[in-house]
């Protein structure tokens, strides 16, 4: 392989161990601590997405990724190796950029070259392997042309070719599709995946969007306030949140807080001010604290007119009664707010609209009966 | 080590060579104008001595020291001659700064309205001008002005004035001038602030019932502020202190501070009067010089 | 009522614009078209000719100063370019620094800062340094009032420039220098030619600061047109005048059609 960079000693990996490991890194602006103490592990082949909102210190993390930024505490380790003193030109891992970054004055030739030429290949192989880059983002018959000669989308691809032409060891991506608009999105995200897997390498992805993660990453890593809440596959992140913030950020969620009334096993009873006993039988249990708030998902709400016919003693099932006070209309699916008795809370239920009739079922004012299972709660900490 | 900082320490290293360059040519240079200005003229006349002995150390420091007199300050203030001329730069730029600020608004603005693929050639064409030499555009005036020329023989031919009028070595011959430089340094500011008007937000004037001379007033004033605001300072403080104008299209009867101090260094020859004029041009203008200066910062630290 | 009204270019806007450029460029045509005036009366149209330019051609005094202008103005606006664009880079890149409020100050003033100040300060200094008062003097005064005006210049196009592509330039194996050699200077290389003609215009131009800061043998052209000026029109006055708005003209063509130029040709350009 006529790999420029010089690449450290590849068993790390064969042992096992993570490609990418990030321990106990810090990085303060000022008095702020946009990274707070954060370990992090990621493998070889990876597709690892960071989530969370504007200003949680995920583009932070990857800028002490890519080395424009030093930790104040902490090491970096890529295969075993600190790679946190390093300045970004020794480091073998290469950037897309947010706004791309394209060198206005060079061509999509140019701008592929750029890294190649300053690794010292030789003229003819950078040839090759521009050609080759050009090919694998589909972008022949383009390469003398201008950055400003291009569509959103082509410049989008001709960051990704400069970024991969190196073949670097880990891609950082940097919403990396935050410029597109949505259709182009939706391709470009499966195109990003097809050619990830196709060259086997590790992609770390910073995105605000959670529709984009949970469509492409292994796993995600969901930031908030410079520390990792959650580090999960994308259905567990959705099924089984962590934490009520967790869960309200990522998808849509009933929420009811209560205290626990019986624990037992792994079974919940949760007392709900205004509601009642909750049934739950979460996936994870917070141990040893009583304050607690039980989380549904609303598309695992069902309604119906009258109430399920089960045994009313069945603890598996959660039967709430209330008046439907307003349906969003999304196509797909109704959301149904739901006033619950005693005016104590609402509760939202996604209604899949599986037939054209189906979307008007329960209009507005219809007294209803909510009902979910004890499995599909969450007991979150309070 | 952010981005920034990988390159903070050659970019500040790169300062090293034009910080000690100011400080020499521009900074330094003050004391010796503030210096000459307190000293007595037998010292300071030509042929030149040097101003500060250094061979003779700390005694010829003290002594230097010693020698040191208010006199030409004195000189200063008993002769109406640089009082008047203080007070006639300040009106004159005053005067001339509102009238820049007159013609070159409704040009900015009108710039700012252009379809945007014109508005760079207009800016250009409002720069070149700039690029072309000073004293030739005001010495184009002159062929103008002058007794037998253009202008009075336009208006004599148009018969708007029986007899040719007199328009060099008057003040409006000045102000002339000094419009005529000055139009693009306060054109190119106001375009610039004019330029970035949302004009959602003229739309949302009227969407809120104000009529377009209201919605001007009301909107497009108060955001250009500080285009008017630089436009000024860049007018005014250098109109203080100017020469070229006032010498070659006024007429002789007044002086502004430049003038006076030309008079005194050129031809009187007294380099102290002279100083002292320039520490006082500089105290004229030391206000006008720290608001511009808090304007640039601001400026800076917005972009 | 649609918006249009309000966004669109009125009558009015269109004469202030007609008016304001017509009353800068009017002077300066009537000027050039007089400098071809065969008459001896500046006032009087005696034909077309090229009298007063053989005039001038034949004038050594005013040929010498000529030749001093150019070459004081060359020289100052390489210097005030060099220094300049130094301290462009290091006030936007060099973040907070010590003194930087007093070195943005120093690069400010000169801007707005009266001629006749300047060039007392100036000759002061010379003379307490015991300078040789000429070219040299006259040069080093211009490369301190010009580099402003480049650093200004070029700290714009800095500062508009995308840090994000310096960032690439590193992330692609460019140490910081090379970083800026390769990519930031050639970006910001049309800012710098742009500073450099400014600064030589400006330098071609001066007259209060040359006047206090040369010395015997060292008049430049605006100081002899100046004293020419004073003792009325010369119609060969109007062929130097005419001289030198004509090379700046083409100066300026000339720049605007390699920046063309050179965006055009990048654009056909081999793959690398």
């Amino acid at each position: 392989m006529a790999d420029a960079i010089p690449t450290p000693a590849v068993e790390a990996v064969s042992h096992g161990g993570p490609l990418l490991r990030i321990e106990q890194v810090v990085k303060r602006f000022g008095n702020v601590a946009a990274v707070d103490g954060l370990s992090l592990d990621i493998k070889a082949g990876e597709f690892f997405a960071l989530l969370g909102p504007s200003g949680c210190g995920k583009t932070t993390l990857l800028r002490m990724l890519a080395g424009f930024e030093a930790p104040d505490a902490g090491r970096i380790l890529l295969d075993g190796v600190d790679i946190a003193p390093m300045l970004p030109h020794q480091r073998p891992v290469n950037m897309m950029f947010q706004s791309y970054a394209l060198f206005p004055h060079l061509s999509v030739a140019g701008n592929i070259a750029f890294g190649l030429k300053r690794a010292g290949m030789p003229r003819r192989e950078i040839g090759q392997r521009v050609a080759e880059m050009v090919a694998l983002v589909r972008l022949e018959g383009l390469e003398t042309r201008k950055p400003d000669q291009l569509s959103g989308g082509q410049r989008q691809r001709v960051a990704l070719a400069r970024a991969l032409a190196r073949r670097p060891r880990v891609l950082l991506l940097d919403e990396p599709l935050g410029a597109l608009d949505r259709k182009l999105r939706e391709s470009t995200q499966r195109e990003l995946l097809d050619l990830q897997r196709r060259l086997g390498l590790t992609f770390v992805v910073v995105t605000h969007d959670q529709d984009e993660a949970m469509t492409m990453a292994d796993r995600i890593g969901v930031m908030n306030a410079g520390r990792l809440e959650q580090v999960a596959t994308p259905r567990h992140l959705y099924e089984e949140p962590v934490s009520r913030w967790i869960a309200g950020f990522v998808g849509d969620v009933n929420m009811f807080d209560g205290k626990v009334a019986r624990r037992d096993g792994g079974r919940f009873a949760v007392a709900v001010p205004g509601v009642g006993l909750l049934n739950a039988t979460p996936p994870r249990d917070p141990a040893g604290v009583e304050a607690v708030s039980v989380a549904i998902r609303p598309e695992k709400v069902r309604l119906s007119r009258r109430p399920p016919v089960a045994d009313v003693a069945d603890a598996s099932i959660n039967r709430l009664e209330g008046v439907v006070r307003d349906i969003g209309y999304l196509g797909g699916a109704s959301l149904y707010t739901v006033a619950l008795d005693g005016d104590a809370a609402t509760l939202r239920a996604s209604v899949a609209n599986t037939a054209r009739l189906d979307a008007d079922a329960f209009p507005v004012g219809q007294r209803i009966a909510a009902w979910f299972s004890a499995d599909d709660c969450v007991v979150l900490e309070r | 080590m952010s981005a920034r900082r990988i390159f903070t320490r050659p970019a500040r290293l790169a300062a090293i060579a034009p910080y000690v360059w100011m400080a020499l040519f521009f900074l330094v240079p003050f004391a010796f104008v503030v210096k000459i200005s307190l000293s007595q003229a037998a010292i300071a006349q030509p042929p030149y001595m040097p101003v500060v002995m250094l061979a003779d150390g700390w005694r010829g420091l003290v002594a230097a020291f010693g020698a040191l007199s208010l006199d030409n300050f004195r000189l200063l203030a008993s002769d109406d001659l640089y009082l008047l001329a203080g007070l006639r730069s300040l009106t004159v730029a005053a005067t001339a700064t509102a009238l820049l600020l007159l013609i070159g608004y409704p040009v900015a603005y009108a710039m700012a309205r252009l379809p945007r693929r014109w508005q760079p050639v207009a800016m250009t064409l409002v720069i070149v001008p700039f690029w072309t030499s000073f004293l030739i555009r005001v010495y184009a005036w002159i062929n103008i002005l002058q007794h037998d020329g253009l202008l009075n023989k336009i208006l004599l031919a148009l018969h708007v004035v029986s007899a040719p009028v007199v328009w060099l070595a008057t003040d409006r011959a000045m102000y002339l001038g000094l419009v005529y430089s000055y139009l693009p340094f306060m054109i190119l500011p106001l375009y610039a602030t004019l330029a970035r008007l949302d004009p959602a937000l003229l739309e949302a004037a009227g969407d809120l019932g104000s009529s377009p001379r209201q919605a001007f007033w009301l909107v497009t004033v108060p955001l250009s502020l500080p285009g008017i605001g630089a436009g000024v300072l860049l007018c005014f403080i250098p109109i203080v202190g100017e020469f070229v104008i006032p010498d070659l299209l006024a007429g002789s009867d007044s002086m502004m501070v430049g003038q006076a101090l030309w008079l005194e260094f050129f031809t009187n020859r007294d380099w102290p009067v002279a100083s002292a004029t320039a520490v006082l041009l500089l105290a004229i203008l030391l206000l006008p010089l720290l608001v511009y200066d808090r304007f640039q910062r601001r400026q800076m630290r917005r972009s | 009522m649609t918006a249009a009204p309000l966004a669109r270019v009125s009558r009015f806007n269109i004469a202030a614009l007609a008016l304001g450029l017509a009353f800068l460029y009017l002077p300066i045509v009537i000027l050039v078209i007089y400098s071809f005036n065969a008459s001896q009366l500046v006032t009087v149209w005696g034909g077309w000719s090229l009298r007063w330019y053989v005039e001038f051609f034949n004038d050594r005094a005013m040929l010498n100063a000529t030749f001093m202008s150019l070459r004081v103005a060359a020289v100052s606006a390489t210097l005030a370019t060099v220094l300049g664009t130094l301290a462009a880079v290091a006030l936007t890149r060099g973040e907070g620094f010590r003194g930087r409020t007093l070195f943005s100050g120093m690069l400010y003033a000169p801007l707005v800062m009266p001629e006749v100040i300047t060039g007392l300060s100036l000759l002061l200094l010379f003379v307490a340094l015991g300078a040789e008062r000429g070219f040299w003097t006259v040069t080093v005064a211009h490369t301190t009032l010009t580099m402003c005006f480049v650093t200004v210049i070029v700290q714009s196009r800095l500062g508009a420039l995308d840090r994000g592509l310096e960032e690439a330039a590193m992330d692609l194996g460019c140490d910081p220098l090379r970083a800026f050699l390769s990519v930031t200077l050639p970006l910001i290389a049309p800012a710098i030619a742009a500073g450099w003609m400014l600064a030589f215009t400006l330098s071609l131009d001066d007259l209060v600061i040359a006047s206090f800061t040369t010395g015997p043998g060292a008049t430049t052209l605006p100081i002899r047109i100046y004293s020419e000026v004073r003792l009325g029109v010369k119609p060969e006055i109007n062929a130097i005048c005419s001289l030198i708005v004509g090379s700046i003209a083409i100066l300026i063509v000339a720049a605007s059609m390699a920046s063309k130029l050179s965006s055009g040709r990048g654009g056909n350009a081999a793959p690398m």
